[in-house]
């Protein structure tokens, strides 16, 4: 019993970790339709720009805001110069792009800070908290950030006028435009606020998988699922859905076959979960016309 | 078909029959390389570019082609020329099989699904159980096949030919496909499937087909391209695999028969041109002729070719237009 707490616990920290990388999916998805396959890359790289900040002797809680702000002009500029351009184009066309733009990051850097791995520190504690042993103080620190994050969005599309002008400009666009707000940069902020969540998972990351320019390829890839599974057009569904592949990731693997497999089986359930529910546990069905 | 595509695609044939012998026996391994991945790109095209089923995991069937081909080289003592019809067969099956539960799942759901076949398959292939097969991490060492019936060529240049024969019988058999009845109900339940629906087409059927039919194809370029490589292991059919073969058709064009070959030529070379353009940092560049050729040919080099030919015609005839208008 006591391995199997630890087991769900240690699932819900990493779940945590899932859980922002799918929020800035759905981010971008509820904006503009695409899934950019680009958004673990640009968390590492904010990441390493972290790192570097870190490096120069800034303490961590500065080097953190200044690195969102950067995370957050990164997001925008990717919009403004290089999604703008194909906004019209087919979809698979913008998948590409996205795809380009994994290599890039990836590629320039792994030029620019090399393949070796770095350690990254956390803000938390060493000393388990409130004498809790299951869950290091790191882990309790991810969720409650993650928890942060998403209480902080739903504030802000909930009650300003600003978040509401960008649910108005996803929703219709057209309408949204003909009341006055600027969609093309409703599209960007939402860009730059998904690049932050973003910045804030590789910073949560970092800790546990240490600094490396593939860090990402793995979360992305459960973030993708965990969205998926959630719904990805709900960001409390994306959420629970990061939560619930974290867990039972971390349960299978334990338990019931290996870590070699743990990845394919848990894909595999992912997949079996949309075969019942296609459009995930929270989404909505899409109703087509005739 | 008419006489000038006819006669431009004797002229292809022509050409394509002379490149072993005036390119170096590397290069010629360079280009079987893109007659395989032409034949791959070509069957990913039949499920995403014409039927609109987007796959994200078509690297799995070329490895599951692939192993195929090996394990029957190695274990059963099977020749060559053998292995390549028996991997298409298995993965038509395998891919019908597939394509039953994706029927269920549509657009980004369908490519998560894909996804995690194409992330799984190396982990499938080193799995312990299997491994007195498939070798496990090692995988499997394949000899190269020498020209029978004592042709003077030396065995790069017979498995390019050999490569050459099969590639151009899929392609014919793809165009044979494509250009009637089937080729219709494809495109038909891609823009709009209900429409479809109540025309008469079997949707089920027809897009459980184009998934078996499209992992066929990659299944024959997996055998291929084993036996040209000589070699198979889990780890060269990563899930990268898969999402080159998909910027493969985008970039080569989609629902084009001649995009598979542009974008085959793009996949084959532009990474070594990266390469020699930056040592340290060859994938950023790579990507950046990703973006380029987006964004100058957003319907691939197919679609730009087509537009190109349309405006010469409408320039050489400008009355052309008119009179087909007149009912």
């Amino acid at each position: 019993m006591d391995a199997f707490l630890f087991q769900v616990l240690a699932g819900l920290a990493t779940g945590g970790i899932y859980a922002s990388l799918a929020l800035a999916l759905v981010m971008i998805y509820q904006a503009t339709h695409h899934v950019n396959f680009a958004q673990g890359e640009m968390a590492m790289f904010t990441t390493y720009i972290a790192w570097s900040l870190m490096d120069a002797g800034l303490p961590y809680w500065p080097t953190f805001l200044l690195t969102l702000m950067v995370a957050f002009l990164l997001g925008v500029a990717i919009e403004r110069l290089v999604i703008r351009p194909v906004e019209h184009a087919p979809v698979l066309a913008v998948v590409v792009v996205f795809i380009a733009l994994l290599v890039i990051l990836n590629s320039v850097t792994g030029w620019i800070y090399t393949y070796t791995l770095k350690p990254f520190p956390s803000p938390f504690p060493e000393e388990p908290l409130w004498g809790i042993r299951y869950m290091s103080p790191h882990e309790i620190g991810a969720i409650g950030i993650t928890l942060l994050v998403l209480v902080a969005l739903y504030l802000f599309f909930r009650f300003t006028p600003l978040g509401l002008a960008m649910r108005a400009a996803a929703q219709n666009p057209q309408s949204a435009r003909l009341v006055g707000i600027r969609v093309g940069w409703m599209l960007a902020l939402g860009w730059g606020l998904a690049a932050g969540i973003g910045a804030v998972a590789g910073m949560m990351v970092a800790p546990i998988v240490y600094l490396d320019p593939n860090m990402m390829g793995g979360v992305l890839l459960y973030a993708f699922a965990a969205a998926l599974v959630g719904g990805i057009d709900n960001p409390w569904g994306a959420v629970l859905g990061g939560f619930l592949v974290g867990v039972l990731e971390n349960l299978l693997g334990a338990f019931v076959i290996g870590n070699e497999l743990k990845l394919s089986v848990a894909l595999v359930i992912i997949v079996g979960v949309l075969l019942v529910r296609p459009s995930g546990l929270f989404g909505t069905v899409h109703v087509t016309r005739v | 078909m008419t006489k000038k595509t006819l006669i431009a695609l004797l002229l292809l044939v022509a050409v394509a029959s002379i490149v072993p012998f005036v390119v170096s026996n590397y290069r010629t391994f360079q280009f079987t390389l893109v007659l395989v991945y032409a034949i791959a790109l070509l069957g990913l095209n039949i499920l995403t570019g014409y039927n609109g089923q987007v796959s994200l995991g078509h690297g799995a069937f070329y490895a599951i082609g692939a192993y195929c081909a090996a394990v029957l080289m190695d274990k059963a003592g099977v020749p060559y020329w053998a292995t390549v019809p028996a991997a298409g067969a298995v993965c038509l099956v395998v891919g019908f099989l597939f394509g039953l539960p994706a029927l269920r799942l549509e657009g980004l759901y369908l490519a998560l699904a894909t996804f995690a076949l194409g992330v799984s398959m190396p982990q499938l292939l080193k799995y312990k159980a299997l491994e007195e097969w498939t070798g496990g991490v090692q995988g499997i060492v394949i000899a190269k096949p020498d020209a029978p019936w004592g042709l003077p060529l030396n065995s790069d240049q017979w498995l390019y030919f050999f490569t050459l024969g099969v590639a151009l019988a899929m392609f014919l058999l793809g165009w044979n496909l494509l250009r009637g009845r089937v080729g219709r109900a494809l495109v038909a339940i891609r823009d709009h499937h209900i429409a479809a629906e109540a025309m008469g087409v079997h949707n089920a059927l027809y897009k459980s087909l184009a998934f078996g039919v499209s992992a066929m194809y990659t299944g024959v370029a997996g055998a291929l391209g084993a036996i040209a490589v000589q070699f198979v292991a889990p780890d060269s059919f990563s899930i990268f695999l898969s999402i080159l073969l998909l910027v493969g058709i985008v970039i080569g064009g989609l629902a084009s028969i001649s995009g598979a070959l542009y974008g085959a030529l793009f996949i084959q070379f532009v990474p070594n041109l990266a390469d020699e353009i930056s040592k340290a940092a060859p994938w950023a560049i790579f990507g950046i002729f990703m973006i380029l050729f987006v964004y100058l040919m957003p319907t691939g080099v197919a679609g730009a070719l087509r537009m190109l030919s349309e405006r010469q015609k409408r320039h050489n005839f400008p009355a052309a237009k008119n009179e087909e208008e007149v009912p």
